[in-house]
């Protein structure tokens, strides 16, 4: 029930509205994880983001892609919780950091192990539109006891711009989705943000709608 | 009228396809011949073209404010990509919101053939609005910039390419082509000098015209697209357009020049940006402004000369 609302929801509004009002350059699309288990590190701008991924997957995958998105704000009324848990997927996650690791986490390890794909952005929040924010580490406390796990950094910008925090109004822009290669194995946390961010600014150098001006 | 194109505009669309079907048997015996060399962006090109000839034929035919419609969709299209790869201020959304609302009324004034307000619409009245919207948000931080990027950006996108949409409401002068065969005719021209600056260029290129700009431009491959073009459009303007042979010679020579100034235009733009390709809407092309910018030059100026001369 809940993967034919998923589909129905994916084509007949998600991809629509990618291609018509928004419009991706699309770099490296071969190197997105078809199968899981595997883990989408991308930066934050927009809620779209998490649209625009959903938009890159054949529709007998997108049921397999699980954003992990912050309990407080996705399940903080009725309607939202019920359509991001039943239309969208999420695995949704306490930020409070009251809990312990390992609890915060079981929802993901049981995802990976049916072999999900999990959207995760690391930055924890969309913030400023078109900056990233200091990556956070979550994301190596849930893969350091796993070899199974790729993590694949993806870079999305203009969306943004298209709708930022805090807007109501939606306005068409290009926007650019650069796929990274898989990131090799790490021993620390510290090294997991480093390369990853690496990567972000590497991406970042492929994007049109990305101005070095700025 | 054959399939409710006029007689002409409906045999140069044959040639058209004609064209492209040579082209992609070609495409098909190339790596028979070849078979180390890779050739998928001339296809990825070949498959592009497919898609646009067959969309613009498609909406052409069914004609009427079906057309104009595909030509308003083509300027959203357009404004889309130039503005998401130039800089825009974050304050300015709302503004931006305004330029794509300024195309549905630029192509209503063409669908109703209100020459007045279409002729001035985006040169005088959103001239004068953009600012005046950005002026209450009161962001001045960059705002120069800010309306001159805006109001190009408008310009080039909406305005310049809505006259292709006009040519199809002008009182039809030659009845065996009709509108349609002006717009055949103006698009025709521009692609086709486009390809011939390219292979005269191949062929015989030697002395640079802006190596900054654009290093593959030669005054070699100028040249002999200039010539190609006015001798072409001199023998297929009476057939598509109301225009004498002698005025053909004319209109091929402003396509072919402001063909080249519209592809380097907008080749500086690109510069500028640091980018290679504008979008990736086109494979094998770039975006939709890389297959047009030849367009935005050629389009404005090749109407105004056949409304001086015959309107």
């Amino acid at each position: 029930m809940n993967r034919i609302l998923k589909v129905t929801f994916v084509l007949l509004i998600v991809r629509p509205l990618a291609l018509l009002l928004l419009g991706l350059n699309i770099r490296n699309r071969n190197k997105l994880p078809l199968k899981g288990p595997a883990i989408i590190a991308a930066n934050h701008n927009s809620h779209l983001d998490t649209m625009v991924l959903f938009s890159l997957y054949p529709l007998s995958k997108v049921h397999k892609l699980r954003p992990i998105a912050a309990a407080d704000y996705f399940l903080s009324n009725r309607f939202l919780a019920w359509f991001s848990l039943n239309v969208i997927g999420i695995i949704p996650i306490s930020r409070t950091g009251a809990s312990k690791k390992d609890d915060i986490f079981s929802d993901c390890h049981q995802a990976l192990d049916q072999g999900d794909i999990l959207i995760l952005f690391p930055e924890g929040t969309r913030g400023e539109p078109e900056r990233t924010s200091r990556l956070k580490k979550g994301i190596y406390y849930l893969v350091k006891d796993r070899n199974d796990v790729q993590i694949v950094p993806v870079v999305t910008h203009g969306l943004g711009r298209a709708l930022p925090r805090g807007e109501a109004l939606f306005v068409p822009f290009n926007c650019d989705v650069v796929i990274g290669d898989a990131l090799t194995p790490v021993s620390s946390s510290s090294e997991l943000i480093n390369l990853l961010s690496t990567s972000y600014t590497n991406l970042l150098g492929n994007c049109l709608t990305y101005n070095k001006l700025d | 009228m054959i399939a409710n194109v006029p007689e002409y505009s409906f045999y140069a669309m044959g040639g058209v396809i004609g064209v492209l079907v040579v082209a992609t048997i070609i495409q098909f015996l190339l790596p028979l011949k070849n078979p180390d060399k890779d050739y998928s962006e001339l296809r990825q090109r070949i498959t592009s073209w497919w898609w646009i000839i067959g969309l613009l034929f498609i909406f052409l035919a069914v004609g009427g404010n079906a057309a104009i419609v595909f030509f308003a969709f083509i300027s959203f299209l357009a404004l889309k990509e130039f503005i998401s790869i130039v800089p825009t201020r974050q304050a300015d959304r709302n503004v931006v919101f305004w330029a794509y609302l300024s195309i549905p009324f630029q192509y209503y004034w063409v669908a109703i053939g209100w020459y007045g307000m279409f002729i001035i619409f985006i040169p005088v009245y959103m001239f004068l609005l953009f600012p005046m919207r950005m002026v209450l948000k009161g962001e001045t931080e960059g705002f120069i910039k800010a309306a001159g990027i805006l109001h190009w950006s408008v310009m080039l996108t909406v305005f310049s390419v809505s006259h292709v949409a006009y040519l199809l409401v002008l009182p039809v002068k030659n009845e065996l082509a009709g509108g349609v065969g002006l717009v055949l005719f103006l698009l025709f021209m521009t692609q086709f000098n486009d390809v011939s600056q390219y292979v005269w260029g191949k062929l015989f290129g030697k002395h640079k015209i802006i190596p900054k700009v654009s290093p593959n431009k030669t005054w070699e491959g100028f040249l002999g697209g200039l010539l190609t073009i006015t001798l072409v459009a001199g023998f297929v303007a009476p057939y598509l357009t109301p225009l004498t042979q002698m005025q053909g010679f004319i209109a091929g020579i402003l396509i072919s020049a402001s063909g080249f100034f519209g592809d380097v235009v907008i080749s500086s733009v690109k510069r500028d940006l640091h980018i290679k390709d504008s979008g990736n809407l086109l494979p094998g092309h770039g975006g939709i402004l890389d297959r047009m910018d030849s367009l935005i030059y050629t389009s404005p100026l090749f109407f105004h000369y056949i409304y001086y001369l015959h309107y």
